[in-house]
């Protein structure tokens, strides 16, 4: 609550506790991964990190084909990323900025999709994809994250704040065809948010785990996390070995997050409801 | 843009323009490339997410299996042994149980996080990154980690209680303590989220409201709860929206709380099976197809009568506020 008196020790004090419990849980992934399995049996939790990260990530590599789930997630993430930036910025520009007929019911429909959760399709789409002899392979899990409804309500906002009619207008005159005024006009305007997007995107891609679950062959083509995730499932739970590829699964992502944190904290703000 | 006018005869669009030679297209061009625009999300989502969920009711009026195919047409029967099956309630319940143990603690500390990050804090970048750490976080991780600090012999949680002079709980056994740690997860991921986006909006509120009801006096306690929660309604509507459909499809965090990962069933006794676990359990590992259309069908008419009633309800309390 805004007033002219300075926060004091007491927001400070407990934002840093809510700050502490936001780490913690990834720190002590990277604890547990970098101990030998019998550290995880002390009496007391371990808290200080040990000199095995490099042999658990050895035995992570040599259980599960974990070259592969990357080269996979690679793949899907900046596949799903670049469609999304594309065709979400294409429907957001032409929402916010073309005129056509039944443009805002069009537009409701893409703000009601949002609503049906795509997981209860989930057993006709696995028919789908099986009858197109997509099982296992990758274009059965990147099609259908191609574009999302998030995106293009994104990106018509952006258009909506950083696209000027003016210059549409004079495009326009100047005998422009609407896709170049797309990209010569519209795309450089909104680059900034089409950025956020795409790795928002790129981050949902990396994170997802029902849809690859079912649909990829968890021995021959798992993705990231259904790897992960197969680490924790054997008789006996090797801890040491599962919270490493935890460990492993969101590295990257962290990295491009603690790069990015400044745009991707933005764009979440501004793709809000605004009250 | 300013074209020198001349003299300008009444042209028929045919005519190009003296200026630039107009694309003869350029009328149509106008008139459908909107659409050609639009097209591509409204393709991906009729084939993949329409497509699917229509074909679902389709599936659940037959006996349909995952492998050998359509068995034959049965009507509602598939809906009736589900009406009649134990073990949908249960986890229709545990869904239910532990969507309002994530989501009512998350929503409020969000809350209250997020009047944190309103008062003109020193490196506010800083703050709103730390609480969105968590949400990129893939969920995957998330449960793998929380399973090993709430369990049972060496988890953190366990040792902390018998230092405070408490018992050890086994964490997994019971439902309601299955569905603290899984409420633990979902909270630890989504309340920073849910603080940026009331942030957000607090953000817009007026400042002179509160300069206004300082001059009358008001608390601050007062003046959140009668100016900051008014305010944001229509935000704390959608997060709330956008919890229970989240909710309501729980999967991941319990799934790999169980030690049996996708091959169990959430605990020795279902003890926290979500609806969409039980989905998977029929549909992908027994293979009943028609069975798991049909549970799809009913968690989505749940998902809808849940967030209508949320929707109903938070409006009315805060209209009320």
């Amino acid at each position: 609550m805004p007033t002219t008196r300075r926060p004091g020790f007491l927001v400070y004090g407990l934002l840093s506790a809510f700050l502490l419990a936001s780490v913690f849980p990834l720190y002590f992934s990277f604890v547990v991964a970098s101990k030998d399995n019998s550290a995880i049996g002390d009496k007391v939790p371990p808290l200080i990190p040990g000199g095995n990260l490099f042999a658990n990530i050895a035995r992570v590599f040599d259980t599960v084909d974990f070259w592969l789930a990357i080269q996979n997630s690679l793949i899907i993430a900046s596949t799903v990323a670049v469609a999304n930036v594309l065709l979400s910025s294409l429907a957001g520009f032409a929402f916010a900025r073309l005129r056509f007929r039944g443009r805002d019911s069009l537009f409701l429909v893409v703000v009601g999709t949002a609503m049906v959760p795509t997981q209860l399709g989930v057993i006709p789409l696995y028919m789908l994809m099986s009858e197109l002899d997509w099982y296992g392979q990758l274009q059965a899990v990147i099609l259908p994250a191609l574009v999302g409804a998030l995106g293009v309500f994104m990106m018509r906002q952006a258009c909506e704040e950083t696209v000027p009619h003016e210059l549409i207008e004079a495009a326009r005159v100047d005998g422009c065809s609407v896709l170049r005024t797309f990209f010569t006009v519209a795309l450089p305007a909104i680059r900034p948010q089409a950025a956020v997007l795409g790795m928002l995107t790129f981050m949902t891609a990396w994170n997802d785990y029902f849809w690859p679950l079912i649909v990829l062959d968890p021995n021959d083509s798992p993705t990231v996390q259904v790897a992960v995730s197969t680490l924790a499932s054997g008789y006996y739970t090797d801890y040491s070995l599962m919270l490493t590829g935890a460990t492993l699964g969101v590295l990257p992502v962290i990295a491009l997050f603690l790069l990015l944190a400044r745009h991707i904290v933005g764009g979440i703000m501004q793709g809000a409801v605004k009250g | 843009m300013a074209a020198p006018v001349t003299d300008r005869p009444l042209r028929t669009p045919q005519q190009p323009s003296s200026r630039r030679r107009r694309w003869p297209l350029a009328r149509v061009d106008a008139k459908f490339t909107p659409y050609l625009f639009v097209s591509p999300f409204f393709l991906i989502f009729g084939a993949f997410g329409l497509f699917p969920l229509l074909y679902t009711a389709w599936v659940s009026l037959h006996d349909w299996q995952l492998v050998d195919g359509e068995q034959g047409f049965v009507g509602l029967d598939n809906y009736t042994a589900l009406f009649g099956d134990p073990n949908f309630y249960n986890a229709l319940g545990n869904t239910v149980s532990m969507f309002l143990l994530s989501t009512v603690p998350q929503l409020l500390a969000a809350l209250g996080l997020a009047a944190l990050l309103d008062r003109g804090l020193r490196g506010r970048t800083f703050w709103r990154a730390g609480l969105l750490l968590p949400n990129v976080v893939s969920v995957v991780a998330v449960a793998l980690v929380f399973t090993q600090i709430f369990g049972r012999d060496f988890g953190i949680v366990n040792y902390l209680l018998e230092l405070i002079g408490l018992d050890r709980v086994n964490w997994q056994a019971d439902s309601w303590s299955s569905h603290l740690a899984v409420s633990a997860m979902v909270m630890w991921r989504w309340t920073g989220y849910n603080a940026l986006l009331y942030l957000a909006a607090m953000q817009s509120v007026p400042r002179e409201l509160y300069e206004a009801a300082t001059v009358d006096g008001a608390s601050r306690w007062r003046m959140f709860w009668s100016i900051t929660v008014p305010s944001i309604r229509p935000t704390i509507l959608f997060t709330i929206v956008v919890s229970t459909i989240g909710g309501m499809q729980l999967f991941v965090e319990p799934t790999l709380f169980d030690p049996k990962g996708a091959s169990g069933v959430g605990g020795s006794d279902r003890q926290f099976q979500t609806l969409t676990m039980y989905l998977y359990e029929k549909g992908f590992r027994l293979f009943d197809a028609g069975y798991a259309a049909a549970i799809a069908w009913v968690l989505f008419l749940v998902v809808l009568v849940f967030a209508l009633v949320n929707f109903t309800l938070a409006r009315r309390i805060a209209s009320k506020g």
